[in-house]
């Protein structure tokens, strides 16, 4: 029992910190990768390679001035950055971050690498995404600001939008899977596919759910308010979206969220399609790592190589492109899984 | 040790369920409506059915509050000036009534189980898991929840034709 609580409480504990670690230090990463595709620098001095930059960056924002504008709605402005920023953590609570291990043998009995792992698991990661909406919507109202409203608002229909595509683009997966719990999800990748004794690829859901994989991209970008679907804080039209009015460590939460939310969408994409902590010779959460900064790569790549969508092409895409190909993919996996389960 | 969770729970929902009402500030309203929502699906929880939980949460809180928000900001509905002033007396008396009769008509569903009745079955195990509730659904259930989906699908239409001006 008390054994139990301690690996329980470690867990969390490991998690949580990792996870903050990794919020901070994709400050440093975007920055230099940014810096990387348009020929400069990037930060270089604070530390060897600008590598304390985070810290100075953190220790600024919590000494900094915390302003508060007049005739705002009080209570609502002060809650929302919180509002935001606790399901982003939450969310990680049932994503596997590896096999069961026994920690080189340090352990009497093997311990799963996955905080809980409840029956509807995936669920659970779109519900508390779909309550992070809150926090952008109810700063950008409380505020007493237009731009900020004006980010709020827009927060509001494109999380909506997207959140539809996303939840529905996952479906293939879960009907190739037949469950909702992420660790199974993970166990039905085990495996190779192979040509005449030929190994050719692994059995990843990416593989067999390519379309899905897309999609689900494509709405992770608009879920995490990424470019090109920053339409939230575009700061040509909005000065910064529904961030507008706050400073300090209110506005390092938002930072902070995005980011949190950015890791968690990379998780489940590595989760769901590329096989979660599947992989050979390497410790498993090697492998889970290494595949969620692939992901997180690509959403810094992505930033710096396209420009933002206009509001109602981001709506067009949504709706009467992304929406129809992803009950297309249910459909046509939904009638291949029958055909091959039936033989 | 369920009892406490279930009280704490119920009062919440009950409380936030009330402020909804008496806010001015139909913001307001709308957040109290989500805690309530919230505590509710914590009762689920107690109920040990966790798909309805985590379906209550993603849809109602989720999604169908977030639109509510949208629209009482995208009409920038601003604080009452007064709801006390004036109370129409016509009015109280209809809704004296109603509750009323409702309070009668939960007290005679409820009254046979309230006191020493055998109360909600025990969880059996499988009972609420997701397998459970989509077999259910699509074998015994499958006329009311087609039946369900059509007459969604006809209120949304509805809502469409009437809302736009051309149909074309």
């Amino acid at each position: 029992m008390l054994e139990t609580l301690i690996v329980m409480l470690v867990k969390i504990g490991v998690v949580f910190g990792a996870l903050l670690l990794t919020v901070a230090y994709m400050t440093w990463v975007e920055r230099k990768v940014i810096a990387d595709f348009q020929v400069r620098l990037g930060p270089t001095r604070v530390g060897p390679y600008g590598l304390l930059q985070p810290i100075a960056d953190g220790m600024k924002l919590m000494f900094k001035e915390d302003l508060t504008p007049s005739q705002v709605e009080r209570v609502v402005y002060v809650l929302a950055p919180s509002l935001s920023i606790i399901p982003a953590f939450i969310a990680f609570a049932v994503i596997p971050f590896g096999d069961t291990t026994t920690l080189f043998g340090l352990l009497s009995k093997p311990v799963a690498l996955h905080i809980t792992d409840i029956d509807v698991g995936i669920l659970f990661v779109f519900g508390v995404a779909s309550l992070g909406v809150y926090g952008i919507v109810l700063a950008g109202w409380s505020s007493n600001n237009k731009y900020s409203l004006l980010g709020g608002l827009r927060a509001s229909a494109q999380l909506i939008s997207y959140e539809l595509s996303m939840g529905l683009s996952v479906v293939g997966v879960l009907m190739l899977a037949g469950s909702l719990s992420l660790v199974d999800i993970v166990r039905a990748q085990e495996g190779i596919y192979a040509w005449r004794g030929i190994p050719l690829l692994p059995r990843w859901f990416i593989f067999s759910q390519p379309l899905g994989f897309c999609i689900y991209l494509c709405c992770a970008l608009a879920e995490t308010n990424r470019a090109p679907f920053d339409l939230p804080e575009a700061e040509t039209e909005l000065v910064a979206g529904f961030h507008t009015e706050y400073s300090s460590m209110k506005f390092a939460m938002f930072f902070m969220a995005e980011y949190a939310n950015m890791i968690t969408v990379s998780a489940l994409a590595a989760t769901l399609f590329l096989g979660g902590w599947l992989g050979p010779i390497a410790p498993s959460p090697v492998w889970f790592i290494g595949k969620v900064f692939l992901l997180l790569f690509l959403f810094i790549w992505l930033r710096a190589t396209l420009p933002r969508f206009r509001y109602d092409q981001l709506m067009h895409f949504g709706w009467k492109r992304l929406l129809p190909l992803a009950l297309l993919n249910i459909a046509a996996t939904a009638t291949g899984a029958m055909l091959v389960l039936r033989g | 040790m369920e009892i406490a969770f279930f009280s704490g729970l119920a009062l919440v929902a009950a409380v936030s369920a009330i402020l909804v009402v008496v806010q001015r500030h139909a913001v307001y309203s709308a957040l109290f409506l989500i805690i309530s929502m919230g505590a509710l699906a914590g009762i689920y929880i107690l109920l040990e059915a966790h798909f309805v939980w985590v379906i209550q949460v993603i849809v109602y809180a989720g999604a169908i509050m977030v639109l509510f928000l949208f629209v009482i900001m995208l009409l920038d509905i601003r604080r009452e000036q007064d709801p006390w002033a004036a109370p129409d007396r016509g009015r109280i008396l209809v809704a004296v009534l109603l509750s009323t009769l409702l309070l009668v008509e939960l007290g005679m569903a409820a009254g046979t189980h309230l006191v020493g009745g055998a109360g909600a079955p025990g969880p059996a195990g499988e009972f609420g898991t997701t397998q459970m509730v989509g077999q259910l659904l699509f074998t015994d259930f499958l006329y009311p929840f087609e039946i369900t989906s059509i007459i969604l699908l006809v209120a949304m239409v509805g809502a469409m034709v009437l809302a736009k001006k051309r149909l074309t």
